[in-house]
């Protein structure tokens, strides 16, 4: 289980070590014909902040010779607001007073028909808040059934789950499942997530051993970036990738950096991630690791995203809605965050087409199940 | 330089040597000692397991060596795990180097047999070590099954070419959970130094060293060039520099 391999590494200790990395360092990882998880720590370290022009190209280059001209499409549906966490920063927070809804199997259907009039996604990603007794692995798995006749790949965005909820799902026509570990520190995950299921540190950073043993095909890691130094959560989550990379070899990953965004919580980040920051992750990661699939969420802004579309990230989404029922069923209803690119999925398509990439919508077909 | 691990015991010397194609078992004898290894291997079908006095096994056979018994001559999984009973017996050592090879020409390991011996042999206890095309896929599979090790070969057996295998080798050091014992095909110290930078846990040679007009010397050589890549790839080698400067950068959007 990762958690063990987790405690090798020292948080203080490893700040220190990204902090100290030299010029040198940098050129170094730069040069290498594959880089190990101190190349990277070398590549995020502020050391590399005036490489980043060299960084964009060395990426473009890895993400064309592997990716190709193209942007895989997905766009997520949020069916439950219900949770029982209690995420300082989270708008879903359950001391939230605002209307739960847990979407019935009729409005799923009816979002899934929405979505498909707005664009020919294939690509669904199911999110639900964590609320096991109303809203359990019984009703993601009714959720997935219903949606399984209008989407080839299907991912789910939950709570952990146990490896027999996965294997169970994936016979549901499950394909993927990202979670959010949101921050590898022990201690101060504590703080952030006081109550609940969310609240075991151990359960959720052992989950992606339960998805990799399960047989799940696509894993999606990430970050909240916003609570600790982002620097050192991410250094976490490359070694928790060449983790699971090892152990799970048949499995494919994605990475995300979501930033923090103003929600209904009122929590202010603690650390605030400049643009520039966060292409020199991005790039960062996918000279790390050329094969791993970089997501981009409509939290960033139409510009980011079309420049970085073409320099790294593999895999957007457009047209989101973050409330449950946001498609169809209640367009008022409280969002989990604020998307800053509202632009529609045609438009988003039309500025990828105009940047020299193809948005595709399906790779994917429900036969290989 | 680590310590390296395999099966629960330790090795300094990260170089393996094989007992093959010696002129005499004096010069194999001394190129063992020359070498500093704490790995040898020898094939079963050489040894005369009936006589306790064996020539070839007493010149093997001292302190500090971890003797590597191969079932080289084999053809499938049932006669290999045979093979390793028999070796289990005659050496008293849980250690066993699977080779599988019905090609008697290129001696070239069949997969699908050797993934099958090494999960009953690992079932049965054995500190399995299989020698392997240089398959990362293969790889992976062996590792679940139990390998104790993976030795994916740099050139067919006896070439002498060096590693023609290099980027397949990169693929599975990059990805494997157990220690990658670069075997076969390795005709020169600078191959095995090349191998050892790339990160390879441990080399093994025979035929470079056996057939040198002075395989004494050429074992220190190798012991040599196996503790220089080591310590190189420890070390942290620097890189190519690639530069390039674009006319028009692509990183002005976040200015």
């Amino acid at each position: 289980m990762f958690s063990s391999e987790l405690e090798k590494y020292d948080w203080d200790a490893t700040t220190a070590r990204i902090l100290a990395k030299t010029a040198a360092d940098v050129e170094r990882a730069l040069g290498a014909r594959r880089r190990s998880v101190d190349d990277f720590m070398a590549l995020i370290s502020p050391a590399a902040a005036p490489y980043l022009e060299q960084m964009a190209q060395l990426s473009r280059s890895l993400t064309e010779q592997r990716f190709g001209n193209t942007v895989s499409m997905y766009i997520p549906m949020y069916i439950t607001n219900s949770c029982t966490n209690s995420c300082v920063y989270c708008g879903f927070n359950r001391h939230n007073s605002f209307q739960r809804v847990i979407l019935t199997p009729e409005q799923i259907e009816a979002e899934c028909r929405a979505i498909r009039r707005m664009a020919p996604f294939e690509n669904l990603l199911l999110v639900t808040g964590e609320n096991p007794r109303a809203a359990g692995t019984e009703y993601i798995e009714q959720a997935l059934r219903v949606c399984r006749p209008y989407f080839n790949n299907l991912t789910i965005e939950v709570m952990p789950l146990s490896m027999e909820d996965y294997e169970r799902l994936t016979r549901s026509g499950l394909n993927g499942v990202v979670c959010f570990q949101e921050t590898y520190h022990r201690e101060r995950y504590k703080i952030y997530h006081p109550a609940g299921m969310k609240s075991n540190f151990e359960w959720r950073v052992n989950g992606y051993d339960r998805m990799g043993a399960a047989g799940v095909h696509k894993i999606g890691l990430g970050v909240l970036i916003g609570l600790e130094d982002w620097r050192t959560d991410v250094a976490m989550m490359a070694l928790h990738l060449q983790y699971l990379r090892r152990h799970y070899w048949r499995t494919r990953y994605s990475v995300n950096f979501p930033r923090m965004r103003p929600s209904e919580s009122g929590f202010r980040p603690n650390v605030v991630m400049t643009d520039r920051e966060l292409a020199q992750l991005i790039f960062a990661f996918r000279i790390f690791d050329p094969d791993v699939d970089i997501s981009m969420s409509t939290r960033e802004r139409p510009e980011f995203r079309d420049n970085i579309a073409t320099l790294g990230a593999t895999s957007m989404s457009a047209g989101s809605r973050t409330e449950p029922g946001g498609y169809e069923t209640y367009p008022q209803a409280l969002e989990q965050f604020a998307v800053s690119d509202g632009r529609t999925p045609a438009e988003v398509a039309e500025a990828l087409r105009r940047a020299g990439r193809e948005p595709v919508w399906k790779d994917w077909d429900k036969v290989f199940d | 330089m680590e310590d390296l691990i395999i099966g629960g015991r330790r090795f300094s010397s990260r170089l393996f040597v094989g007992t093959g194609k010696f002129r005499s078992n004096e010069v194999m004898s001394r190129a063992i000692e020359a070498s500093g290894t704490e790995m040898v291997t020898l094939a079963m079908k050489r040894v005369d397991m009936a006589n306790p006095a064996d020539d070839m096994l007493a010149h093997v056979r001292r302190p500090g060596i971890q003797l590597l018994p191969n079932t080289s001559g084999v053809r499938d999984a049932a006669e290999a795990v045979l093979a390793a009973q028999l070796a289990r017996e005659a050496f008293g050592t849980e250690f066993i180097k699977l080779e599988i090879h019905p090609d008697p020409k290129y001696l070239l390991p069949d997969p699908v047999e050797t993934l099958k011996a090494t999960e009953e042999l690992s079932r049965m206890g054995f500190v399995v070590l299989p020698y392997i095309q240089a398959d990362p896929v293969l790889c992976k599979r062996l590792e679940e099954a139990g390998a104790a090790a993976v030795m994916p070969l740099a050139a067919p057996i006896g070439t002498n070419k060096g590693l023609v295998t290099r980027d397949l080798i990169e693929i599975i050091i990059e990805q494997s959970r157990v220690p990658v014992v670069v075997d076969a095909g390795l005709g020169a110290p600078s191959h095995a130094a090349e191998a050892m930078e790339m990160g390879a846990d441990a080399v093994l040679v025979n035929t470079a060293i056996a057939v040198a007009s002075d395989p004494v010397r050429m074992a220190g050589a190798f012991a040599r060039a196996v503790e220089a890549g080591r310590e190189a790839h420890e070390a942290g080698l620097g890189a190519r520099s690639r530069c390039a400067e674009a006319s028009s950068p692509l990183t002005s959007f976040l200015d």
